[in-house]
């Protein structure tokens, strides 16, 4: 069979922090150029990584919106700039005076595949927080708001919305085997979930495989960070809400966010950056967490709660606030 | 006849950046430097819960998120009533040390080096290795570099959880404690970083790197080393066929808030130098003028505590970017590694600095940083007791102001505070690039980079000039952290 000419991949960035690139060069196993080898893609330009500067950069971005380029896998890091009133200028594109909105909404409309990378791009992200002042919104969602800059309707040349690989950042995995399932033309509808976040990470919940879950099993809960015990009691983690595959898939070898001893803020959701509350709290409504896991009734959780409270094991209970496992208990260390 | 360049988008760089430059018969007259993204981090973190700084404010940056983490606990911790135990200042400065490193690397085989694979460079004669090794992504060095790099950042998964945006960096240390088997873990991956630097990219020792004294020792090295495998080497030698040394000189004033805290202080110190000597770090003449930026004044303009610049986007003033203009006793100051070590004394980098910065100083620097700082990642671990306390959870004062200042990749990077009830009430940031490419203030001095390009040669018939470029990417810049 004919080796396909490999696909080709521009990267745009604009209101975000540059996050989601440096997280995705960290790719290990393999590392990005053999990941995007392995996909079959090539890189037409990306800020970080290409040659072109300058007008040779301004040129290819430029046939691509024009339609005199052809370009396959368009990706967008940071959100869309809708700010100052409409205008864009917030971000202009350097050496031109477009704003980065049109640039983006051109190119996006010619590609076969669109990606948002990140929250940012996805749903607007941290660049929205703390009244948006900026306009930051994402391609397809304004937060939880579907529509955002290419509207609700939006499909690209292959028939998909946007690809939503949200997080803050992403996990570098979550990337790379998207555009694998791209290059190998296994990609569609079904490997999205109802936000157009990829499966692969998507498919579970961060509380998936926490090394927290025993004390999740007994209500055995941290009082502060650093504390061995589950953080959703006290320290605001959405790790049942939160849908992204963090404990189960290590992040820089061997971490999570929960791994790092501080709760899990559901940066792959829409909204994540105005949690109405201060991220590391659990609001409570008379000593009961509001936000307990939706698919449970409240009252059940809250009997079984109390149930396994009660049954908790001696060591479970010391080690939730204690800063080190004692899983072989007193006296069993050989001295 | 005067004729006006715009360069953009200015890629490999972190972020937005726009040069435009007016020349005359082969060389830069001047230059302003434009940062055309404004996000607003600044009016983002007033009305929140002081404790979410740190949730917010790494995210200004992915590429320094540590270093901001740093500056926002720096500054709560400035609110008094905690004391941050040894083992988690250990912690913090070893997290903070893998960032800030490997940011000098990713900027040298990423960022830098893919320069001299141009096609300008083509009849050079040392242009076939050259291009081979560091042509952009398809250049050998990117496929050793990559690896190295990931595995580099396996610290961070066991000391901080994840990389970028941890939140283990806290005022009273880090979430984070170690264990016995993990401290051994972490020795493993450093001494793996430490293989790599030595075999590929010096092909020497580090400490044999790091004693290299005076500008003969650094060029009788290189020449030694012109068979051997040294990336670094091979910059030297390409430096030294372009004069880099005479490239992007600036005259300006240096400044270091001081790098990686230890208990008798800094472990690279805090300071000023001028002209070959020491000055005044007098961190109250800190001052943002919003001249040539666009932004109106809010507040009294006294300083970062008080000063609150709101955007206006006008362009039919003197503005030309979103970056303001921060002054030390009003004058420009170039920040970063070779600051860093003017500061700190080393006497190779005074040396090749003793006649301005230049673009060879500055990429030695960084070199440089990379061995020094490893063997000291070394001596940090070891000292860290696996059975002590890595965080202090005293309350913090709920009302009160403080800054946060400390120094990341790129130099000196600055939170100020002010909170009421818990809530943030004002918060200023001012970070490494916004001192180096800042534009005009109301005097009329330019920021570094735009001094620095001045006399820059462009070769004949050159749309981008390649010298800018080595000039511009030779401050690393960050143009996010900019104007966050
Ligand atoms: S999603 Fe997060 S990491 Fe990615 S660009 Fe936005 S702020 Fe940065
Ligand atoms: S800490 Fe969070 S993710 Fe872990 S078990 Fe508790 S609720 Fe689940």
């Amino acid at each position: 069979m004919a080796k396909s000419p490999p696909l080709r991949l521009l990267w745009l960035q604009s209101g975000g922090c540059g996050g989601c690139t440096m997280s995705l060069i960290g790719a290990q196993g393999p590392d990005l150029v053999r990941s995007l080898e392995i996909a079959g893609v090539e890189i037409a330009w990306h800020p970080s990584l290409s040659e072109e500067t300058g007008s040779e950069a301004a040129s290819i971005i430029n046939a691509i919106a024009e339609g005199r380029e052809e370009i396959d896998i368009v990706c967008l890091e940071g959100s869309v700039m809708t700010g100052p009133n409409g205008t864009g200028m917030f971000h202009r594109m350097a050496g031109s005076d477009q704003s980065m909105m049109s640039v983006i909404e051109k190119v996006a409309r010619r590609a076969r595949y669109v990606v948002a990378v990140g929250s940012c791009a996805a749903f607007g992200g941290i660049t929205a927080a703390g009244g948006n002042e900026v306009g930051a919104i994402g391609l397809a969602y304004d937060g939880k708001q579907a529509g955002g800059l290419l509207g609700e309707d939006f499909r690209s040349g292959s028939g998909l919305p946007v690809i939503n690989i949200s997080g803050c950042p992403i996990h570098p995995d979550w990337f790379t085997e998207t555009i694998m399932q791209i290059g190998a033309g296994a990609f569609d509808e079904r490997d999205m979930d109802d936000l157009q976040r990829p499966l692969n990470f998507a498919g579970h919940l961060v509380h998936h495989g926490c090394s927290r879950n025993e004390f999740y099993e007994f209500k055995a809960s941290a009082q502060k960070l650093c504390d061995m015990g589950c953080m959703m009691e006290n320290l605001g983690c959405k790790g049942t809400q939160a849908r992204a595959d963090c404990n189960i898939r290590a992040w820089n070898g061997s971490g999570s966010c929960l791994d790092g001893n501080y709760p899990c803020i559901n940066c792959t959701a829409p909204e994540f950056e105005e949690p109405g509350h201060g991220f590391t709290k659990t609001p409570k409504i008379s000593g009961i967490p509001i936000g307990l896991p939706t698919d449970m009734p409240k009252a059940w959780f809250v009997a079984l709660a109390s149930l396994s409270k009660a049954a908790t094991p001696e060591r479970l209970n010391r080690d939730a606030t204690s800063d080190r496992l004692s899983a072989l208990g007193e006296g069993k260390r050989r001295k | 006849m005067t004729k006006r360049i715009v360069m953009g988008p200015f890629n490999r760089v972190e972020g937005d950046l726009e040069v435009r430059l007016d020349s005359s018969e082969g060389q830069v007259i001047s230059a302003e430097v434009t940062s055309p993204l404004y996000r607003g981090f600044e009016k983002m973190l007033v009305g929140k819960p002081m404790m979410d700084a740190l949730v917010y404010s790494p995210r200004i940056c992915g590429i320094c998120s540590v270093s901001q983490s740093v500056a926002a606990a720096y500054a709560l911790a400035g609110l008094g009533g905690r004391s941050v135990p040894p083992a988690g200042r250990h912690a913090v400065n070893l997290v903070h040390a893998v960032e800030n490193l490997a940011d000098h690397f990713t900027h040298f085989y990423l960022f830098f080096m893919p320069d001299f694979a141009r096609d300008t460079y083509a009849d050079e004669p040392w242009y076939q290795p050259v291009a081979e090794r560091f042509a952009a992504v398809k250049g050998t060095a990117a496929k050793d570099a990559l690896p190295a790099r990931a595995a580099w950042m396996e610290m961070l998964g066991i000391l901080a959880g994840k990389w970028p945006h941890t939140l283990s960096i806290q005022p009273g240390g880090s979430t984070r404690a170690i264990s016995r088997s993990e401290k051994v873990r972490l020795g493993a991956i450093i001494a793996q970083f430490r293989l790599y630097l030595e075999r590929t990219l010096f092909g020497d020792t580090l400490e044999n790197v790091a004693g290299l004294f005076s500008a003969d020792a650094l060029w009788q090295w290189a020449d030694q080393r012109a068979s051997a495998t040294s990336d670094f080497a091979m910059f030297l030698q390409v430096s030294r066929k372009l004069g880099l040394s005479k490239l992007g000189v600036s005259h300006n004033l240096h400044m270091s808030f001081g790098a990686y805290c230890l208990q008798e202080g800094h472990f690279l110190k805090r300071g000023a130098w001028q002209n070959g000597g020491p000055a005044v770090l007098a961190l109250d003449r800190i001052r943002e003028d919003i001249s040539h930026a666009w932004y109106r004044s809010a507040g009294d303009a006294s300083g970062p505590l008080n000063d609150f610049p709101v955007p206006d986007y006008d362009t039919s003033g003197d503005a030309y970017s979103w970056c303001k203009a921060p002054r030390l006793d009003g004058a420009p100051v170039e920040v970063g590694a070779l600051s860093r070590l003017l500061v700190d004394g080393h006497p190779l980098l005074r040396e090749l600095a003793a006649n301005g910065a230049n673009v060879e100083a500055r990429i030695v620097a960084r070199m440089l940083e990379l061995a020094l700082i490893v063997p000291q990642m070394e001596q940090w671990l070891a000292a860290i007791d696996t059975e002590e306390r890595f965080i202090d959870h005293s309350p913090l004062a709920e009302d009160g102001e403080a800054a946060g200042l400390t120094e990341a990749a790129r130099g000196s990077l600055g939170h100020w505070l002010r909170t009421r009830n818990g809530e943030i009430e004002h918060y200023q940031i001012i970070a490494p690039t916004t001192w180096n490419f800042s534009p005009r203030d109301a005097q009329g001095n330019p920021g570094p980079l735009e001094q620095a390009l001045a006399g820059t040669p462009i070769r004949e018939g050159e749309v981008e000039p390649v010298a800018v470029q080595h000039v511009v990417r030779s401050f690393d810049p960050c143009m996010v952290c900019t104007v966050h």
